[in-house]
């Protein structure tokens, strides 16, 4: 393993923390822009060190631990989440070159890391033993399982277009025209998908605070309910960076170093994703998965079908 | 599908709209002037207490945070020897305002009230009188009741008729 590798993993491990750390300012602050608000201002420089002042709080909390939980498990599920979702980040291209490891296997690692997740979310409600928290990570499993097929399948089309299933040479497809053109219903059957996978607030389910309190971490304090937050926004970035590898050209652009326009791409899709949760409700939890089944998988499988035949009918016509 | 599209766009329009939120400290606002806030005694437009020390506000009050004492001036002048607000419990209801018949004790749209002692919060008269007549210029409970006091006679109020004199067979 070289020098430049070791940086490249520490760079990413601490670049992505710090920017999951980040988004508590950045999404709250969004929010309340689209709110008419102005949010956390007070602390710092437009409040920016607001993420200090949480971290502080969170870390020195009662860290409890209910005598009626199963108590290995309860400590190990919050970790798990953390640890998919930074597992996953080491497909991800951020520029020629940075990637932890460029696997020819890169979106199959990255959905199988993201459904790991939800062993986090299953695990810490059971391990809880309260019965919201159960009915939290129930609905979270139903709700991935479903999501995740058609998440794989709104993938494919993607993978039909570039021939390949390394994320560096699925970006280096799109010089001429990114997917998002092409593979338009793929695109937003990935964003729906990635933000049920992500559990942000149209799809928050498992968390929905009106009915079932916090859902799956209601019995969780201190940083072990932290990192299911850190694990949120890992998520959220995930999706977001897997959204701008995959359709939106990756490190592509002009003038500006590959790095800037990865990010650049990557924070106006968080930013989108937050526009979303200030925006729309959460739907009942059956309308959530006769969507997901009944609409939205067929639909991907039709853009499969089409992405297929157009590929096919091209080639057939040389 | 078309609703979901056109929430989220009217959602990013309030991007562009004025902030609702008012910076407390840095920004003032003004409230309207019958808020129910810091308690005051004023005075009479010629500069006396308006207290009489009747005691209906102490007895109005539901928290019991007013204590006074009555006295009298040697001309028959009530007022209060002592008035002590204690607003570590005032609720700031108004009743004390409603209950008092001379306009003396009134509320005022001032809340800055911050104390880091909480025997701070207990107001003594120096504290609570002003220098005005408050929301109600130019009413003088004095001028125009009809009891005696020094310089005023029996009848010498406003609108008052003289008293009738008892002694006389005059209509």
């Amino acid at each position: 393993m070289s020098l430049w590798s070791i940086a490249v993993v520490l760079g990413v491990l601490f670049g992505v923390l710090t920017l999951a750390a980040a988004l508590i300012w950045v999404e709250r602050r969004l929010l309340a822009l689209w709110q008419d608000r102005y949010g956390p201002n007070r602390v710092g420089p437009f409040g920016v060190l607001q993420v200090a002042a949480d971290m502080i709080k969170i870390f020195t909390k009662q860290d409890w631990i209910p005598p009626f939980a199963d108590k290995p498990v309860f400590v190990i599920a919050p970790a798990i989440i953390v640890v998919t979702v930074l597992l996953a980040f080491a497909v991800v291209p951020f520029a020629p070159g940075i990637v932890v490891e460029d696997l020819n296997i890169g979106i199959l690692f990255f959905l199988g890391m993201s459904s790991l997740g939800v062993y986090s979310i299953i695990l810490g409600g059971w391990a809880s033993n309260n019965k919201y928290a159960l009915l939290g990570s129930l609905r979270a499993s139903a709700q991935m399982l479903s999501y995740e097929v058609f998440m794989g399948l709104s993938l494919m089309g993607v993978v039909v277009l570039a021939g390949s299933f390394r994320l560096s040479d699925i970006v280096e497809a799109q010089r001429g025209l990114w997917f998002a053109i092409p593979q338009l219903p793929g695109l937003i059957l990935f964003m729906i998908a990635g933000s049920a996978e992500s559990r942000r607030i149209p799809f928050d389910l498992p968390e929905s605070e009106s009915e079932l309190v916090a859902g799956y971490h209601v019995e969780y304090s201190g940083m072990k309910f932290g990192m299911f937050f850190v694990g949120e926004y890992l998520g959220l970035i995930l999706i977001s960076s897997m959204i701008t590898t995959l359709f939106l050209g990756g490190w592509l652009g002009p003038v500006l170093p590959p790095l800037a326009w990865f990010f650049i791409k990557t924070f106006a899709l968080i930013a989108f994703f937050v526009l979303v949760r200030a925006s729309l409700p959460r739907p009942r939890f059956d309308q959530v998965m006769s969507w997901g089944w009944k609409t939205m998988l067929p639909l991907a499988l039709l853009n499969i079908a089409a992405t297929g035949a157009a590929v096919l009918w091209r080639q057939g016509g040389q | 599908m078309w609703s979901i599209v056109k929430t989220i766009w009217t959602v990013f329009l309030h991007a562009f709209q004025k902030r609702i939120t008012v910076q407390y400290p840095e920004e003032g606002f003004n409230l309207p002037p019958r808020y129910r806030g810091r308690i005051i005694l004023s005075r009479d437009p010629d500069g006396g207490e308006r207290c009489v020390a009747c005691y209906l506000c102490a007895v109005a009050c539901p928290v019991d945070c007013i204590a006074l004492q009555a006295t009298q001036d040697e001309t028959g002048r009530r007022y209060p020897e002592f008035f002590r607000i204690n607003f570590s419990r005032c609720i700031f209801c108004g009743y004390c305002e409603e209950a008092c018949p001379t306009y003396a004790i009134q509320l005022t749209p001032d809340f800055h009230m911050s104390e880091y002692n909480r025997r701070n919060l207990v107001y003594e008269k120096d504290d609570l009188l002003i220098n005005g007549p408050g929301k109600y210029p130019g009413y003088s409970f004095w001028q125009i009741s009809g009891v005696k006091i020094g310089g005023k006679d029996k009848g010498e109020a406003e609108r008052e008729a003289r008293p009738t004199d008892l002694q006389s067979l005059l209509p």
